[in-house]
């Protein structure tokens, strides 16, 4: 069982990024212990709050499961930097600061006052990251990106799909994610840069060259075309023959890996031992083995289930995986077994079960707090972590500053 | 000014795609990372020689001669920062090596099934005893507990289980047809190399090191937030919809000039939705019912994407791009690998760097991305090196062998610069 305190304990972050990407590092953070301070403009708050999808459908500031997901054991502070106290209020915060992450377009820190030379001159160990879409430099810099667009760029969406048809995206936002996961390591390793060797300074990272440096094809086929002048191609997944074959089965799909070479798992899969030394499979490479296997192993998956496939599959050493609806994996029995689906209660939707930790450690916990309320923290931030008097507050609210 | 991980070490004997990935990270940022293999078995994934040739040949007749595994596009690409060492585990003197190697490091990352870790003697709690501040992380398929703790899987297997699978993918076509992604290697080698610096700033405080247990299946889980979180709140199941976005109308991508040229065109909201109808000199097409507001755009999207493909036909990807841009749509051409070497915005921010090989010559490759670092920006120290390039310094410099004892490993089999090919892969 898991002792002691989460491993980023007493790290505070401020956190002006909003949507998807930035928020998915500071979540890695704030998970994982960090006291993250989540900096939202008092009309609205983060975009992500007016996603889809809803609690029960109903467009609410407090009911976007996204937004819900993207922001547990953050804290929620309100401030508009447009004015010179919000700014006031901000340079105190990085006073006692680690790290502050932000995904403003480039242009908008600069022009708040707020660059890394200000911030610096607050707060010398500050360690900043800047995470925007084509980086702060370059005649790139102002255009806009959308999730279609990042993984058009990025070099892997050109082998994505089939040569017949369009390239096609992966699903919802993930590119998103993995930007902000890729953001969680470089903050980490500024951080700990500061931590052991004693540097603040300001991280520029550009999610267009995170696709590109992506280790999902992206990044290998810029070696592949260097030494062999070799493209990707956009290949599908052409049926038997393929790398990773999926198959019907009964209730849907499984899908395999590299079946020829391992036939004879296959047959003790299939419970079919006397196919292994058959003649007919002897050179499993060509085409007329390859077709009868094929034959055999589709009529033996067509009445079967895509668990059961997975189970006996994999109990003789196969690679496989079942083709998952969302609805299995919120009943899978492994994922049960572990505990991955976290509950997590919030005063909107009540109890739900959201994506539990990404990794666990076995000396220090990941939490399972909730998203907090528009500018549900601003009162405790302001009073007890700047120590400001309450007329002081009442002032600034008053200022329509918080 | 030193490195951010400068003074850590990481060994690393991870496999296939996503434990590399990690480790490349780590060694990025400054730590001194340890790729420790052994010369009797080949990892043909890791280092995947650049044709697919060479691999069967290796069950044949392929002549190590040729070392084909150091012209390896995987291994040439992630092998950037790291250090080659070999030893054979199976064998108590490698194991022994391996123990000492281990007191003198910061981080251990394997992924492999538990029992193999178990069966080399090289599990958490036999290394912990050689260093209590040892920091080992461990990144199966589907975690170190649980009835599927055994499961064997690449990416695209565990995708599958997770529900990627069927969120991704033409929306008219069956998922039989599904790419195969390494999505979920990116995404767990990106959160393995963040656990690790986590825990290294755990021991910073506490002294103490711990065992990490990273299940890729759940670490790519969190990207799929959107469809969790409808079924948890809604009991609504998703299924793909392709290139479209219910937030986002029109998207997709369009054809352009000259074969198999696309542009990514993705408007958010009715100004983006204008400006793109102003760059098209299609002012009616604003005035429009069918393209009135955000939800009728995606109702009809159909009809707006074949005026936008009719528009892009003749257009060349990068001009529409830039047209595009200018007017505030968001929007990106397909690009292959040819196209992001030639980027001006790209080569402008100085991302390439020139790194030379004795086997592959002199190539652009591209600087840790992490590293636009205002005081100490990353940078690539080494090459991918050769296999046991590293070996006379990590025996006798890093473990303390003399220089009899280091000729006792080269001739006994662990320290080698040549896969031993007599045993199946």
């Amino acid at each position: 069982m898991v002792s002691g305190a989460p491993p980023l304990d007493g790290v505070r972050v401020i956190d002006l990024t909003h949507y998807i990407a930035g928020p998915y590092c500071t979540k890695l953070l704030a998970d994982y212990g960090a006291d993250v301070i989540k900096i939202e403009r008092p009309d609205g708050g983060d975009p992500a709050r007016h996603l889809p999808p809803f609690w029960h459908d109903e467009p609410h500031l407090e009911g976007s499961g996204l937004f819900l997901h993207l922001n547990t054991n953050k804290k929620s502070l309100t401030l508009n930097l447009k004015t010179a106290p919000g700014r006031a209020v901000l340079l105190d915060l990085v006073r006692d600061a680690n790290i502050l992450v932000e995904s403003f377009s480039p242009r908008v820190m600069p022009q708040l006052g707020l660059d890394y030379k200000v911030l610096e001159a607050t707060n010398p160990h500050l360690v900043m990251v800047s995470l925007s879409n084509f980086g702060q430099t370059g005649p790139y810099r102002d255009y806009k990106m959308s999730e279609i667009t990042l993984y058009a760029m990025g070099g892997t969406m050109q082998s994505t799909g089939e040569q017949d048809k369009e390239p096609v995206k992966l699903g919802l936002t993930v590119e998103q994610f993995f930007c902000g996961a890729m953001a969680a390591s470089g903050v980490m390793g500024a951080f700990l840069g500061c931590a052991l060797q004693g540097i603040g300074q300001h991280l520029d990272l550009s999610m267009y060259e995170l696709m590109v440096g992506n280790q999902d094809r992206a990044f290998t086929a810029l070696t592949t075309y260097q030494l062999t002048g070799d493209l990707l191609q956009r290949a599908g997944n052409a049926g038997a023959t393929s790398f990773s074959p999926i198959y019907p089965v009964a209730d849907g799909f499984v899908q395999f890996f590299a079946l020829q070479r391992v036939w004879n798992r296959v047959c003790l899969m299939m419970d079919l031992p006397e196919l292994v030394d058959d003649p007919r499979f002897a050179n499993p490479a060509a085409p007329e083995a390859k077709e009868t296997m094929n034959l055999i192993l589709t009529n033996w998956l067509a009445d079967r289930h895509k668990q059961e496939v997975m189970e006996q599959a994999q109990a003789v050493g196969l690679f496989c995986g079942a083709l998952n609806t969302i609805e299995d994996v919120f009943k899978d029995p492994h994922l049960f077994a572990r505990g991955f689906l976290a509950d997590i209660d919030h005063p909107r939707t009540g109890t739900l079960k959201y994506p539990g930790a990404p990794f666990i450690l076995s000396d220090s916990p990941w939490r399972a707090g909730r998203a907090p309320l528009l500018g549900e923290h601003t009162n405790e931030i302001l009073r007890e972590y700047l120590g400001y008097s309450e007329a002081k507050v009442a002032l600034l609210r008053q200022q329509g500053t918080i | 000014m030193p490195l951010p991980l400068e003074g850590i070490r990481v060994i690393d004997i991870t496999v296939v795609w996503a434990g590399p990935f990690a480790s490349c990270i780590l060694g990025d940022l400054g730590a001194e990372v340890i790729r420790v293999e052994s010369i009797q078995r080949w990892d043909t994934l890791s280092r995947a020689p650049l044709s697919l040739e060479a691999v069967r040949a290796h069950r044949g007749e392929l002549d190590p001669a040729t070392k084909p595994w150091d012209l390896s596009r995987d291994w040439g690409t992630m092998g950037r920062n790291k250090k080659s060492m070999t030893v054979d585990l199976t064998r108590p003197e490698g194991r022994e090596a391996f123990y000492r190697l281990v007191a003198k490091s910061d981080v251990f990352i394997e992924n492999n099934s538990a029992d193999v870790v178990r069966r080399l003697g090289i599990s958490y709690d036999i290394l912990s005893k050689h260093n209590p501040r040892l920091i080992m992380m461990s990144m199966p398929a589907f975690g170190n507990t649980g009835p599927y703790r055994h499961y064997r899987g690449y990416g695209a297997n565990m995708e599958a289980v997770m529900g990627h699978a069927l969120l991704r993918g033409y929306a008219d076509r069956d998922p039989t047809h599904n790419s195969v992604v390494l999505f979920s290697d990116a995404v767990s080698g990106a959160t393995g190399a963040f656990a690790v610096q986590a825990a290294l700033y755990h021991r910073l405080r506490t002294g103490k090191g711990q065992f990490i247990d990273l299940a890729q299946a759940e670490a790519v889980a969190g990207t799929y937030s959107q469809a969790y979180m409808d079924y948890a709140m809604n009991r609504r199941v998703q299924h793909t919809i392709a290139n479209r976005d219910p937030n986002r109308a029109p998207q997709g991508v369009y054809r352009c000039r000259g074969g198999d040229n696309w542009i990514a065109v993705s408007c958010g909201d009715d100004e983006e939705f204008r400006s793109l109808c102003d760059v098209m000199e299609r002012p009616e097409l604003k005035e429009d019912e069918r393209f009135a507001n955000l939800s009728r755009r995606y109702r009809n999207q159909d009809d707006l994407d074949s005026e936008i493909s009719s528009w892009t036909a003749d257009l060349d990807m990068f001009e529409a791009f830039h047209a595009l841009q200018t007017a505030g749509v968001p929007s990106g051409p397909v690009q292959s690998a040819a196209d992001v070497l030639d980027d001006p915005h790209l080569r402008e921010r100085g991302v390439w760097q020139e790194v030379t090989t004795e086997r592959t010559g002199k190539r652009l490759h591209l600087k840790p991305v992490l590293g636009k670092m205002s005081k100490t920006p990353l940078a690539i120290r080494s090459a991918p090196p050769t296999l046991g390039h590293d070996n006379a310094y990590i025996y006798k410099d890093v473990l303390g062998y003399s220089e009899e004892e280091y000729r006792w490993f080269i001739e006994n089999d662990h320290a080698g610069e040549t896969f031993i090919f007599d045993r199946d892969p």
